[in-house]
């Protein structure tokens, strides 16, 4: 059974369509990459899974609960909201740490402030993923004393504090220089073998290839290919994912 | 004549107006001026213009202007004049005129502080309150210090400006004596405006250095 049904999403900003349906499903422990160019609709996609925007048609169902269905999400109160999107966690392009939190307390923030735990549970189980993500000796350091790609790591863990079944990625390594995209890939990598279900959207053609169970390639706001990485990255027969593939030429 | 002492003396007698003035303009102005950049960013378009056209109006006439419309203006409208305190008459003016520039400061801290500090909070399932008061507000306080204080070092020499409505503060005092023949002590209140401001800058620059642990 499916951890994840994204039934016929749709999104407009105005007069423009961003997503024009959009449906899939994911199992529990896969990886599923999002490629695509941009303006494809990709960021828009991963946003209205974390509540980011209210897609205007379409359900999202986790663990067989609905919890978003545009013709009632409105009605519901501000925090059955707050409930329904922690099933997701998001890690962004830009970090978004918090300046003046050191990385412990960016980590610690939220499961404290939501109480989620004791507080020495939440120390020990934010030890123990900043640890994970490889920064057991940065615990006290400020974001501004961390690289790009250690904030990112340090991002990283502090979503998975909130324990989401399903963690997002929005394109995790596009601000990072090309020295620093490993350590970030790596920890993606390694939460895989954990058995986390994630959805990364992507321009490291490599990395999708290599670390996916499952690839969806979109193009102006619809699904044009969804499949295995062998599927869409050998042997597509969508003209548009050819092209696309071709000129990233990885 | 006056002894030196004596002069001290009635100076900071004066001083004292001036300086409860200052700390009375601060307690006030300081939330008003929260409230008015609250209206002033309503997504609510009337209550939005409303604000601006009152902060344009406040900050765009002289102090001392809207300091004798305050005093003089109901008497002359009404016949019955609003205040019969001169002190408060210029505190009601000085908090108004503060809260707007205030608001106009705090609404520069607030609109910078970067869209994705919020998302990150929301994503996290944190309250909009929780948000606010444990993400965002430490870095519009971090990013208002610079323009706050040195509009707070401004407020300190506005309140002269109270002696057009013969508020008794510490240059009106000086003046006093100017007219009796002693000119120096006018200069003199110079000293008392510069420690006072000195400190002031000493007091804003540890501020500073105290948040410069970290980095918007």
């Amino acid at each position: 059974m499916a951890l994840l049904e994204v039934n016929n999403l749709q999104k407009s900003f105005g007069k423009t369509e961003v997503l024009k349906g959009i449906s899939f499903s994911i199992d529990k422990g896969e990886v599923v990459s999002i490629i695509g160019s941009s303006g494809s609709g990709k960021t828009t996609l991963l946003r209205c899974l974390n509540f980011l925007e209210t897609a205007d048609g379409g359900t999202i169902v986790v663990d067989d609960k609905t919890i978003f269905d545009a013709e009632v999400h409105k009605k519901l109160s501000d925090s059955q909201k707050r409930q329904n999107r922690l099933h997701f966690g998001l890690v962004f392009q830009s970090f978004n740490l918090f300046p003046q939190y050191n990385a412990l307390k960016n980590v610690m923030l939220a499961p404290t402030l939501l109480d989620t735990a004791s507080k020495e549970e939440i120390r020990e189980q934010a030890i123990a993923l900043l640890e994970r993500v490889g920064l057991g000796d940065k615990l006290e350091s400020y974001p501004c004393e961390l690289s790009g790609g250690q904030q990112q790591r340090v991002a990283i863990a502090r979503a998975l504090a909130m324990k989401p079944e399903i963690l997002c990625f929005d394109e995790p390594t596009s601000a990072l220089d090309p020295s620093l995209t490993g350590e970030v890939l790596r920890v993606i990598r390694g939460l895989k073998d954990d058995g986390r279900t994630m959805i990364v959207v992507t321009h490291e053609m490599e990395f999708a290839k290599s670390v996916s169970d499952k690839v969806i390639f979109m193009a102006d706001g619809v699904i044009e290919e969804m499949g295995t990485p062998e599927e869409v990255f050998e042997n597509s027969k969508s003209e548009k994912v050819k092209a696309f593939l071709s000129d990233t030429k990885f | 004549m006056y002894s030196f002492e004596e002069v001290n003396l009635l100076l900071l007698e004066g001083f004292e107006v001036t300086l409860r003035l200052f700390g009375l303009t601060l307690l006030f102005a300081l939330p008003l001026g929260l409230i008015l950049s609250f209206g002033s960013m309503s997504k609510f378009k009337p209550l939005a213009y409303l604000t601006k056209t009152f902060i344009w109006i406040i900050r765009g006439t002289p102090l001392m202007l809207q300091i004798l419309i305050v005093f003089y203006g109901p008497g002359i409208v009404f016949d019955e004049p609003l205040f019969t305190d001169r002190f408060l008459a210029a505190l009601v003016t000085f908090v108004i005129n503060y809260a707007a520039y205030f608001s106009e400061i705090y609404r520069g801290g607030i609109e910078g502080v970067p869209r994705g500090q919020y998302e990150a909070g929301q994503v996290l399932g944190l309250k909009k309150s929780q948000i606010f008061f444990r993400i965002t507000l430490m870095q519009v306080v971090k990013r208002i210090i610079p323009p706050m204080s040195n509009e707070i070092i401004t407020l300190v020499k506005d309140t002269s400006l109270v002696r057009v409505i013969s508020v008794i503060e510490i240059i009106k005092v000086a003046e006093k004596m100017s007219t009796k023949g002693l000119i120096w002590p006018l200069f003199y209140t110079a000293v008392f405006y510069l420690a006072f401001c000195g400190i002031l800058t000493l007091l804003f620059g540890f501020i500073e250095k105290k948040l410069d642990y970290y980095k918007n």
